[in-house]
């Protein structure tokens, strides 16, 4: 093995464990309450995950949390970044990808899913 | 590589595994299956963790929950809460000692967040059995930038200026070290790996091998690269079935990934590792008698000069290390001498793992910062003495080592100021002991040990320490007279003095440092024959307090001997001390303390 083939290795393997290390920049965080998952949030968190990994992001985590308590507009998610916070709710596996590609990757809300304004994290 | 949301690393260091984690693997693995989230939830088994008391333990990622005591029958909720409804499963967390608040992850657990991890950098977050996720953490970069980039003068300079000192107990420069062996004349030469780890209650050898075998397979070739050697040995003794198969794997790994071998990283540099297995014998912890038995021959040392440096496997100059030392040489490389430098003392560079064990909240594996007090790992990682008891004594190094009294609880851990107070850093055992220790007893468990241990070569050594684990035991037993006190002393120096290799020149430590802050339980012992920490069979009795008995007969039942009757015509019981053993049984299961010592 030459060092230049250890280096490119090292850089494949690296994505496999790239759960297990720091903090990233930017977090996705999926309503999995009752009625989130009723009303597909399984569906859009898989979503979510398959284009993270198909656009090769590696500054985003997915987490879950309770019921955010809007179950009428569900399922939603909060996407956080540097104290900023957006939801969005009434979402769909196509929307997840949306807001992958247009949120995270262009910097740009897709507004037409926004259900909650920016806010300060506490 | 699919991506996972999510995962889960199980500790599966030796003392998780015999708390059960295996079968937790399989049920949180089947129960994973089952709610569809194989997919997105990966279970990775790990390294140790380094919290043996809590196995076992869980850690998720992303957020680093850190779930403790987990049993299969916990694995459902704990699915279901967590992976499921992304709520972090409370009754699995760990309690803080102080405030009784559930810590959830472990950056906020103070056994952990006061650590620095070097050595144990990748154990318990990587999965051993797999050369994928090493590499993946920068594995075997440094074996090929020095190969192709470096120079082997270049590796012993970065070595020089880290201070890096000898993990297996002598504390002699590796640096220097690497540099003797590689001015010393001869063709061939060996690079061999001491994991002989033989001091009861220290662990971290076997750990790093078990959790992180690649990092010393790495430094052993890098070793080679240094002193111009191309064979390694690791020996390591027969009680680690664990850490050998886990290190026979990644040598199998290792080779066919092409880091051992001929011509690597296509260079002109070959190297190879073997595994010899030692029996267990103490004293094959010593260089010379590790050499003798990796060739083959009964493990007895030889005397010195000269070193193996110079003369020793088949006659070669070899470089030998312990399992930890060479554990720091990776982060060396990557990161530069200055680097490592940079923590730890003036003289005591870098980090220690010291094993925790005895009268402490938490116990495990730890690594600080050379310098670190006594205080600091005791109270703020050890999380202090249960039980309301109060820290009497800790000893260091073992069955070479000393104690040290609560009075010297703020001196910095290295070197040096462990050798000031008649103690040593040696490998890394910590045992902490509260009120309910005796000095004396801890002597005669330890003088015990090197008694069995002593391989018989020299007489000081052979005879020296039977005699003084005689005298020892007269004291324990009150037939000593204070004459036997000067006699003890007189022997211990002569032993030291007078032994041929490190166990015996270092067997009388424990006495002679417990006689020396702790003169007074001995004469206790001799003159009141008195056991003031109330552990020495022969100098106390069991009785029942008859006001506070309630005639419940369990002491009588559990009685080995039978040496517990009922009073006539009343509801009480009593002991014949003329029969009694002082197993101390019917103390422990006496539900209304009505069985008193004294």
């Amino acid at each position: 093995m030459k060092l230049s083939e250890l280096q490119e290795w090292r850089e494949r393997a690296a994505r496999g464990i790239s759960v297990r290390g720091e903090q990233k920049d930017w977090r996705i965080v999926v309503s999995m309450g009752t009625s989130g998952i009723a009303a597909g949030a399984r569906e859009v968190m898989r979503a979510l995950m398959d284009e993270i990994e198909r656009q090769e992001l590696e500054n985003v985590e997915v987490a879950l949390t309770g019921s955010l308590g809007m179950d009428d507009v569900e399922p939603v998610l909060r996407v956080e970044r540097a104290g900023e916070t957006i939801v969005y709710g009434n979402l769909d596996p196509d929307a997840a990808r949306r807001i992958v590609t247009e949120h995270i990757r262009q910097g740009r809300k897709v507004e037409r899913y926004v259900i909650g304004l920016p806010k300060e994290k506490e | 590589m699919p991506a996972y949301r999510s995962t889960v690393l199980l500790c599966a260091g030796g003392g998780c595994i015999s708390c059960g984690c295996l079968p937790v693997r399989e049920a949180m693995e089947a129960e994973l299956k089952r709610r569809n989230l194989a997919d997105e939830v990966r279970v990775v088994q790990t390294g140790c963790v380094g919290s043996c008391d809590l196995g076992p333990v869980l850690i998720v990622y992303p957020d680093e929950v850190f779930y403790q005591k987990v049993s299969p029958g916990d694995v459902p909720k704990l699915v279901d809460e967590h992976f499921l409804k992304g709520r972090v499963f409370e009754r699995l967390l760990v309690k803080s000692a102080e405030t009784d608040n559930l810590i959830a992850t472990q950056r906020e657990f103070a056994f952990f967040n006061k650590q620095v991890k070097i050595v144990l950098e990748n154990c318990g977050v990587i999965d051993p059995e797999n050369i994928e996720e090493y590499v993946a953490r920068g594995g075997y970069l440094a074996l090929g930038q020095v190969i192709s980039e470096r120079t082997p003068e270049w590796v012993i300079e970065e070595l020089k200026k880290s201070g890096l000192r000898g993990r297996g107990g002598a504390g002699f420069p590796a640096g220097t070290k690497w540099d003797f062996v590689r001015k010393a004349p001869g063709e061939r030469k060996y690079v061999v790996c001491n994991a002989d780890e033989g001091d009861p209650g220290a662990f971290m050898d076997r750990s790093v091998l078990e959790g992180d075998p690649h990092r010393v397979l790495e430094a052993m070739a890098i070793a080679g690269f240094a002193a111009s050697a191309d064979q390694g040995y690791i020996y390591v003794r027969a009680e680690y079935p664990l850490a050998i198969r886990r290190t026979r794997r990644a040598i199998q790994q290792a080779r066919e990934a092409g880091f051992l071998g001929r011509n690597l990283f296509e260079s002109s540099f070959s190297f190879d590792i073997d595994i010899r297995v030692g029996a267990g014998a103490f004293v094959c912890g010593e260089e010379t008698a590790l050499l003798a038995s990796i060739e083959g021959k009964r493990g007895i040392p030889r005397p010195r000069p000269p070193f193996p440096a110079v003369s020793g496997l088949w006659g070669k100059p070899t470089l030998i290390n312990n399992v930890e030392t060479y554990a720091c040489i990776v982060p060396i490389i990557t990161r530069g001498g200055d680097w490592y430098a940079s923590i730890g003392t003036e003289k005591s560079k870098g980090t220690k793992v010291f094993a925790l064990a005895g009268k402490i909240r938490n116990t495990g594996l730890v690594e600080v910062p050379m310098g670190t007090t006594l205080r600091e790992i005791v109270y703020d990682i050890g999380g202090g003495v249960p039980n309301g008891r109060k820290f009497k004594a800790a000893q260091t190094g073992g069955p070479s080592g000393g104690c040290i009294p609560a009075e010297h609880l703020d001196i910095p851990m290295d070197y040096e100021s462990l050798a000031k107070v008649g103690s040593i850093v040696g490998s890394g055992g910590l045992i902490i002991m509260d009120e309910d220790s005796c000095m004396v007893d801890v002597a005669k468990f330890f003088m015990e040990f090197c008694t069995d241990e002593s391989c018989g070569k020299c007489p000081p050594c052979r005879v020296g320490t039977r005699q003084i684990y005689g005298l020892l035991d007269k004291i324990t037993k009150g037939e000593a007279r204070i004459e036997d006190l000067h006699l003890l002393e007189e022997l211990c120096g002569m032993v030291k003095e007078s032994s041929l290799c490190g166990l015996g020149q270092t067997a009388p430590n424990p006495v002679l440092s417990t006689l020396r802050y702790f003169r007074d339980e001995y004469l206790e012992h001799i003159v009141d024959r008195r056991c003031p920490a109330k552990v020495c069979p022969s100098l106390i009795r069991y009785s029942i307090d008859e006001a506070a008995c309630t005639g419940c007969s369990l002491c009588a039942r559990n009685c080995p001997e039978n040496t517990i009757f009922k009073v006539e015509d009343q509801k009480k019981y009593r002991i014949d001390p003329a029969r009694c053993v002082k197993c101390g049984v019917c103390f422990d299961v006496c539900r209304f303390g009505a069985v008193v010592k004294s």
